[in-house]
């Protein structure tokens, strides 16, 4: 499933979650924020979510990875709210049989999730500035 | 002419400046409505770039909307 949190990210409690005795692989993915976005020194970020459709855009996008990929287990927790240099923003976790359908799970999921939820994240500047993040566009017009 | 609420989420809630409105406009599909709210606050965001739901269930730009509805529209997407 897929969860929604303000709360910290605690990856080594998540992938209890996945344990299963026909699994031989587990893989997971964190993503972090980082200090430095196209060339401006980033201080933090603040995720704003749209929950009730970044909940079923989820759900859709694990039953994908299922269909793709029999016996899998997967799981998601996503962050919203203001998060600081070096906090954990996602982590995706599967478990699979094998290590090859866990790697690309992982990779499928992740990929998908960035496209597809609807999420959006504000970038705070060392110069004071902030900007929304892949909305150049938008801010050219504001 | 048909009464449509229309939210916006990020950019999109900046630049209206309100969460949410509810307008008479004369649309026919969710593309009208993003066209009509873009004349109405001055953005230039093209929508092949953004997402659109409609009544919370994700829709194409030439989805129906009808009188009553609710439109969602999302700026281009930054999860993870």
């Amino acid at each position: 499933m897929i969860e929604m949190t303000t709360s910290d990210i605690h990856p080594d409690d998540l992938r209890k979650k996945l344990f299963d005795p026909g699994a031989g692989a587990y893989c997971g993915f964190e993503g972090w924020i980082r200090n430095e976005n196209e060339g401006h020194e980033v201080r933090r970020l603040e995720y704003e979510a749209y929950e009730p459709l970044a909940r079923s855009e989820g759900e859709a996008i694990l039953a994908e990875a299922r269909e793709r990929f029999p016996h899998l287990q997967a799981h998601c927790v996503h962050r919203t709210g203001m998060l600081e240099i070096g906090e954990c923003a996602v982590w995706v976790g599967v478990s699979a049989p094998h290590r090859d359908e866990a790697f690309l799970a992982c990779r499928y999921i992740i990929d998908q999730l960035k496209v597809r939820l609807p999420i959006w994240k504000k970038e705070y500047y060392a110069d004071g500035h902030s900007g929304w993040v892949n909305c150049e566009r938008c801010a050219k017009s504001a | 002419m048909k009464t449509v609420t229309v939210r916006y989420f990020a950019m999109f809630r900046e630049h209206a400046g309100v969460d949410e409105e509810t307008l008479s406009i004369d649309v026919e599909t969710a593309a009208d409505v993003f066209r009509a709210t873009r004349e109405r606050h001055g953005s230039a965001e093209p929508s092949g770039h953004c997402k659109v739901a409609i009544n919370d269930v994700m829709a194409d730009w030439d989805s129906p909307v009808g009188d009553g509805d609710t439109v969602l529209l999302f700026p281009p997407v930054a999860g993870g």
